[in-house]
């Protein structure tokens, strides 16, 4: 447990995740990466099918148990005493759903609870305002439409008022505008909230807007990390998606991937 | 600075617990097909297993002089059989739903969990066993309630079985995936021959009584008989019924949380679904 007053939002090391055994074949989802999310930032982690984001988020959750490393959450190890964390944290992913038999307030609400929260009643109509969800809160969750499902995701991320926010591609299946819409309220609630975000993303965009750091990740490991910017400047690049085609034909071209390298990534990927 | 100083979080809330039990709650007061569903099948059985009371009394005198033993065990098996199917079905919404995710991110633990699997599997039992109990009164002029006190000993031990058999089918769900979602509605019926729900114990061959005997149910049931027969509890059965449930009890809650543990391990509970 650190002792630190102010310790940082996430503080990851050499977090190593692997899978199967070596009789069986062993995988190595996450392979010893270390990195550090101030508070109140946005982090943005970038990679292809497969290059451990949601391994790592599911690690930094306690979802998922590492094979060895350290994850610490506002100063708490995930692994040992993640129940004095959680009620600080909350989660989106549209890969794990809520109930589609309840309601989209029957499920707030049943969060609301969980959350320990007061005045449950108030703060899903609350929500449920912010996000355009008020005349949806009676309708099965499961009839919705992606965008609105979306919606009602993010109000159970939000219902606690997380200080770490960890999303898995927000914005996955949604129309422009509608994913436009999220990435606006995502913001303002960093900013109003202080809140810290650390979130996987395919869309680079998305990451250039949000993001005040990237950690690019590919086959488990994180190859680069920078803000926005100094990723572009430093392959020559026009935008992440440059960047981040330059990094996975790295890997197609059969190059290594080190951590932190100070290696020029452009020329090693043309 | 100890993490729960950091911000407050029982280690055991009641709050939790309600939530998820208002959960499962809002599911069921949802559907109309599923209450019906949870007393149609007792109800079914009262009535089938009370005309074969009916019958039998009137051309077997070990059934004549058990006033409803039959009745009074097909409502008891089924206490058995909905407990445990309320919590393993509970459990299975979860993963129809592919909830597991978010429930574990939130401050949900994995005994209160286990608490709200045990309130709905009574709650559930209660909606299905009772108005069974009460219609066998109109229809047999058998009050199952006749039993006394010694019916809420019995029930206690029965539904105390069924959570252990639900427990265990959850840790082999969660070990196994959905694959093995067929266990649920399957398992409580590997123990029906060898409760003695409808004979007494010595029926069985000698090998099997002692199998038998293992059993907190076939104790329940031979207590039960005991009452109908003779009209005195059988405490002896009584205290064998509950000190086997509390093996049975801590070697599955043993197994479940070996097998939480696991799905951590493996990241089961984010990929486990429909």
């Amino acid at each position: 447990m650190t002792q630190d007053a102010n310790p940082p939002a996430i503080h990851v090391e050499t977090l190593t995740k692997r899978f199967g055994t070596r009789k069986d074949g062993e995988v190595t989802a996450v392979d010893g990466i270390s990195f550090t999310v101030a508070r109140g930032s946005v982090t943005g982690l970038l990679g292809g099918n497969g290059a451990g984001k949601t391994t790592t988020i599911s690690m930094l959750l306690g979802l998922l148990l590492p094979t060895a490393g350290r994850i610490e959450v506002l100063g708490v190890d995930m692994v040992r005493h993640r129940h004095a964390v959680l009620p600080r944290m909350n989660f989106s992913s549209p890969y794990v759903e809520l109930p589609h038999r309840l309601t989209v307030r029957e499920n707030l609400t049943v969060y609301g609870h969980l959350y320990g929260l007061s005045g449950v009643k108030r703060r899903v109509e609350e929500l449920a305002e912010h996000l355009d969800l008020t005349r949806f809160l009676e309708r099965p969750s499961g009839g919705l439409s992606a965008g609105q499902k979306t919606r009602v995701a993010l109000a159970k991320a939000l219902l606690n008022r997380p200080e770490v926010l960890l999303l898995d591609e927000p914005t996955a299946s949604l129309d422009p505008d509608t994913a436009d819409w999220i990435r606006t309220y995502l913001e303002r609630y960093r900013q109003e909230a202080g809140a810290t975000v650390l979130l996987a993303s395919h869309n680079m965009l998305e990451v250039e807007r949000l993001c005040d750091e990237v950690l690019m990740m590919r086959q488990g490991r994180i190859v680069d990390r920078g803000t926005p910017s100094a990723l572009l400047a430093r392959y020559g690049r026009g935008s992440l998606e440059e960047v981040f085609l330059d990094i996975a034909r790295a890997r197609t071209n059969g190059e290594g991937a080190d951590q932190g390298s100070d290696r020029e990534p452009a020329d090693a990927a043309e | 600075m100890t993490p729960t100083a950091l911000h407050p979080n029982p280690t055991f809330s009641p709050r939790r617990v309600g939530a998820m039990v208002l959960r499962y709650w809002y599911l069921l007061r949802g559907s109309w097909p599923r209450f019906l569903e949870l007393a149609y099948w007792p109800t079914m059985q009262m009535i089938l297993w009370g005309f074969i009371n009916q019958f039998m009394a009137s051309s077997s005198n070990w059934v004549a002089n058990g006033a409803g033993v039959l009745v009074s065990a097909v409502l008891l098996w089924d206490v058995l059989f909905r407990g445990q199917l309320g919590v393993s079905v509970s459990f299975l919404e979860e993963m129809w739903s592919r909830n597991l995710g978010h429930l574990f991110v939130s401050p949900l633990r994995p005994g209160e969990w286990v608490v709200s699997l045990f309130t709905m599997s009574l709650i559930r039992t209660i909606i299905g066993v009772v108005p069974a109990a009460l219609l066998a009164i109109p229809f047999f002029g058998y009050s199952v309630f006749s039993l006394g006190l010694p019916l809420a000993a019995f029930f206690v031990n029965l539904i105390l079985l069924g959570w252990s058999l639900g427990l265990l089918i959850v840790a082999m769900i969660l070990r196994y995936g959905m694959g093995a979602e067929g266990l649920a509605w399957i398992v409580v019926f590997m123990l029906a021959p060898i409760s003695a729900v409808y004979y007494p114990v010595s029926v069985l061959p000698e090998w099997l009584q002692w199998v038998a005997l293992s059993l907190p149910s076939s104790h329940v049931f031979e207590g039960m008989r005991a009452v109908l027969f003779g009209g005195a509890m059988r405490w002896d059965h009584l205290a064998w019924a509950v000190g086997l449930n509390a093996v049975y009890m801590a070697l599955c809650t043993l197994v479940f949380l070996y097998s939480f543990k696991q799905a951590r391990v493996r990241g089961a509970l984010l990929q486990t679904g429909e």
